[in-house]
Parts: structure tokens; sequence; C-alpha cells
């Protein structure tokens, strides 16, 4: 043997061992890490059914779905043709109030009712466009809930829903 | 000196050669400190005094509150009406907090007046500000263990500045909460957290009076001295008696705000149990926290907010560099100590509109002392340094006294300032 071929063999056995030592102490740290993601028994509680029999146009409710509220509002025709008036070029986050409710079911805006810029919960009829107002840093939300004015990069979350039956709707 | 120090007796002879305890003690005790430290010098074992404060009492509220969403609030009421003394040790914690920063500011300002951060120092500065950021964390943590409105929402917004990084910014925040919202999980790893950091601040306490202990004190004239000499004394009994008159002075302005207006530095809206459908009208975080809570605001973009927030931090990590003068302090440079008084302003200023509603005026003074900040470090420091004529520096301590009229002015400068 020569002393490359023994340098060479020498290099590949310690690296072949950093990586598994490498490996061992990353496996060994990730549970340390997942262990501090949504545990199981926050999983489950991810759905949430809500009876909306009682809401009447130009009324909306709050419900809290994950730890967070839910705005459920049901619009009056006059609520729905002023958001769908709006130009997009107005818009930071440009999207259709078509695009933000279920089709048949337009006078129902379901929305998670947290500010995109750092999570407090808007003020409803509050702010400049006759939607949502955020107390903590200033931003303002259309009737649609799509952001207008302020810090917030985004329009409000839609989350995940369907109607269960004409009264019901279940989040999540 | 320390490093020739034998104990007297046989038994402390024979426990040093094992481990040389005595001789550290030895050491602290003939440390060689510049003579002419002024007041401004005692914050440091003041802030001392704080953080064994804090520790002492955290660890006994510890005995008595419960980490948990529905039952965190009524335990800290339990805390106040049923322990005993429980209602003290929670006002002395409460309002140790805002001490410590209160402490913890002038001691900064005092290394920004008279240049303690620059060679060889830099280490000890750069130790300082990591303590300063544990000690933003730890407080902010704390805050939340009372699971009140502004705790929860204060941990909402904070926590939701992670969600600013693009990509992964959820993902972290989610995390963080480990819930989809700040939750029970959050409150309890927030205990936890808010147990253990007091721990590492003490740890880097050692590694930044280590490391103070190697170059040995800045002083007001910012001229090395050689150590001992005249111009040192030793630290005990000097500087210790004086450390001690200062922390009795500190302790009857603690104990004011303990005895007299404990609740005047926090927010009613506290007591109000958490409630995660209603966000208060006006959230705003401690004052310690304000002047970089003004400058988040102060940016309209979310990303741009928090990556200029968290700057105005870690600017403070590079300022031995950006200050390129080689004169230490500012009592011997006319045009940097304006810039000083103009900074320690600027601050003030933030930290007032922080605490305002962002709009109007507020928001327009908000970004002109955000614009300031960061223009003092980053364009009025280096170029000072270079343009800046500074006065003539004594060669020794002593000399501003005791030589004749040409440096009789400054003696009288450096006079008024201390």
């Amino acid at each position: 043997m020569t002393d490359t071929k023994k340098t060479n063999r020498r290099d590949f056995l310690f690296t072949a061992t950093y990586t598994l030592g490498a490996i061992g102490v990353g496996a060994t740290i990730w549970p340390f890490i997942d262990q501090m993601n949504p545990d199981k028994s926050v999983q489950a509680l991810a759905t949430t059914e809500v009876d909306i029999t009682n809401i009447e146009p130009g009324k909306s409710i709050t419900v809290l779905w994950r730890g967070k509220p839910v705005f459920l509002k049901r619009r009056t025709p006059e609520e729905i043709a002023e958001a769908r008036s709006v130009s997009l070029n107005e818009l930071k986050d440009p999207e259709k109030d078509e695009d933000r409710v279920k089709k048949g079911n337009d006078e129902w805006l379901v929305m998670l009712g947290v500010c995109t810029h750092l999570g407090c919960v808007p003020l409803a009829d509050k702010g400049d466009y006759n939607g949502w107002f955020c107390p903590c840093h200033g931003s303002h939300y259309d009737v649609s809930g799509r952001i207008r004015k302020g810090p917030a990069p985004i329009n409000m979350e839609i989350p995940k829903y369907e109607f269960v039956d004409n009264n019901t709707i279940k989040i999540g | 000196m320390s490093e020739n120090y034998t104990p007297d007796s046989k038994v402390g002879k024979w426990f040093n050669d094992r481990l040389p305890l005595l001789s550290l003690a030895s050491h602290l005790k003939d440390y060689p400190t510049p003579k002419n430290l002024n007041y401004w010098w005692t914050f440091g074992g003041i802030l001392t005094f704080c953080l064994i404060t804090q520790i002492v009492t955290g660890i006994v509220l510890a005995m008595h509150y419960v980490a948990h969403a529905d039952l965190a609030f009524g335990s800290v009421e339990h805390i106040m009406r049923d322990v005993n003394y429980g209602w003290l040790i929670r006002y002395i914690h409460s309002n140790g907090a805002s001490m410590f920063f209160l402490a913890v500011y002038i001691h900064i300002f005092r290394s920004l007046f008279y240049g303690s951060y620059k060679s060889p120092r830099e280490v000890i500065w750069i130790i300082g500000i990591l303590i300063y950021l544990l000690m933003m964390a730890a407080a902010f943590m704390g805050y939340v263990l009372p699971w009140g409105q502004m705790s929860f929402w204060g941990a909402t917004v904070i926590t939701n500045l992670f969600s600013a990084i693009p990509l992964v910014g959820e993902s972290i925040t989610t995390w963080l909460w480990g819930a989809y919202s700040v939750d029970n999980p959050t409150l309890n790893r927030f205990f936890s957290l808010h147990y253990l950091i007091p721990f590492l601040i003490l740890g880097l306490v050692v590694l930044h009076i280590w490391a103070l202990h190697v170059p040995g004190n800045n002083n007001p004239v910012g001229i090395d001295i050689k150590k001992p000499s005249k111009d040192t004394v030793p630290f005990h009994p000097y500087i210790t008696i004086k450390d001690i008159f200062a922390l009795l002075m500190f302790t009857i302005l603690f104990a004011g705000f303990v005895f007299f207006a404990p609740n005047v530095l926090g927010h009613s809206d506290n007591y109000i149990p958490a409630n995660p459908m209603v966000t208060p009208a006006h959230i705003v975080p401690e004052w310690y926290l304000l002047p970089f809570y003004a400058i988040l605001r102060s940016v309209p973009d979310k990303l741009g907010g928090v990556i200029l927030m968290f700057s105005a931090i870690f600017i403070l990590f590079i300022l031995p560099w950006l200050d390129t003068s080689k004169v230490r302090s500012a009592v011997y440079r006319p045009i940097y100590k304006q810039f000083f008084w103009i900074l320690v302003i600027d601050i003030f200023l933030l930290g007032y509109v922080g605490a305002m509603p962002a709009e109007g005026l507020y928001l327009v003074l908000a970004r002109v002392g955000t614009i300031y900040y960061f223009l003092h470090f980053l364009v009025v420091l280096p170029l000072v340094g270079y343009f800046e004529k500074t006065d003539p520096i004594p060669i020794s301590i002593s000399e501003p006294v005791m030589t004749g009229s040409a440096n009789l002015g400054l003696a009288k400068k450096t006079d008024e300032k201390i």
C-alpha cells in the first residue's frame, strides 16, 4: 500500500464517521425540536361546527376555532355589491370577492378574524373601508376582509370550511 | 496581587492548592480599579443586585404559581391575596424587572458616553448586549405568565413577528406556540424558559466580569492606566463601599415603586383575564421596549418593520467597529458629545411615540426618530470619528488635577461630569 492510498482510506473513514455522527446527533435533536409542534390533542380540536340559523343579514358572529376567532358575516346585498365594485388595482393583495366566498352562498363571509400583520383581532364596522379595523397597528380591511391600508401584508385568511346543510357550517 | 496570593491558614492553603477559590476572592478584593470612577460606574453592582433579586423572588413565586391557561390568572391573584407576603414578593418581581431595565439602560448609556465598548473591551460589550437580549426575552415571557389581556395579546403580537419570515414564518410561529394560536402549550413553555433564562444571564454575567477583569475598567478620562499604580485603588473597600451607597439610593427608588406605586409601570388591562376573542383597544409593551416598538410600527410593511426592529438591537453588536474614533471618553470629544445627547433625546422620543397610537403626527415622529437612530450608528459615528478634532487627552488620571493652567480647564470639564 502506498501512502496516498492510506490517506484516502483514512479520509474516507473520517468523513464516514463525521457523517454518521452528524446524522445521529440530528436524529437525537429532532424529537426535542418537534415536541414543541402542536400535539395530538391540539390537532384533534381542528374542526368546529357552527349553527347559523339565527344570524340576520348584516349581522355577524364570532366563533373560536383552533384558539383563533372566526368571523361569520351574513352580508347584505349592498355590502356584497360594494365588495364587488372595487377594482383589483386598488388592492394591496388583489383577490376577487367572488373567490373569498362559496359560490351560491355569496352572502356568507367566513374568515379568520386575525389581522395578518401581528395577529390581533380586528374590530367590526370600523375603519375607512366599511369593514374591519385592527386597533393594534392600524390596518384597515374592507367589507370582504381584504387589506386596504396599513401594515398588514395580505387579506384576512379564509379557512377551509363547508356547508354541512343550510343551517350549519363546518370549519376546518 | 492575587497571582502571588497564599492563604494564611494551613487548611486554606490545602484547599486553595486544589481549588483556587481563595485566590479568586483575593483577586476580586485587590482588583485595581481606576480611582476616578464616578457614580455612573456603580450600575454594574446594582445590576447584579437586580438579577439576584429577580432570581430569588422568581423562585418563590414559582412555588405558588400555576402555569396553566385556565389557572394562571387565578394563581397570580391567589399570590396577591392569599399567600403570606405574596403581594410584596410579586410586586418586587414585577417592579424589579423595570428597575433592572432602568439600571441596564443607564449602564449602556454610560458605556456609550465614555466609550467603554472600544478596544480592548469589545468582547465585554458584546456579552453585555447578549445579556440585554436575554433580559428582553425573559421580561417578555415573564409578562405573559399572569395570562391577562396584555399578556395574551403581547405574546400574540411578538410571536407573530416571526410569521414575517418568508416561506417558513407560519411554521415557525406554530412551532413557537405549540398550537394554532397562543394557548396553553405556549404558556407552559414560556414558564419553562422564563425560569431558565435568568441562569443563562447569570452565566453571561460571570463571563462579562471575567472579560472586564482582563483589561480592567474603563474610566471617565477614558485613557489606559497602569495597574496597579497611583491611578488605581483596590476594589475593596474603596469601590465596594461606593457601590453599596449607590445601591442603597437605588433601592429607595425601587421601594418607592413597590410600596407606593406598584402598578404605575404596568397596564391595567392585564388585570383582565386573557380573552382570545377580544383584542384590547390599545396594545402597548412595557416601557422598556417602547423605542423598539415605535421602530416596528414606523414601517408600513410587515417584514420591513420586523427587520428594522431587530436591526436596531443587532446594530449594537458592531458598535465597536462603527465608532472610528480612538478617543474613548466623550469628555474629550466635543462633537460626539453633542450627538450622544441627541441620540438620548431620540430614544426618549421613540419611547414616547411607541406609547402613543401609530397615526398622524406620532407616526411622522416615529419615522424621523427611526431614521435618526440608524443614521447615528451608521453615518454619524464613522464620520465624526474621522473629522472630529478631539480635545487633548491627559497622560494620567492624576494629570488634570495635579498640573497647571493648560489642563485646568480639562480638569474642570471632567469634574462637571463626575
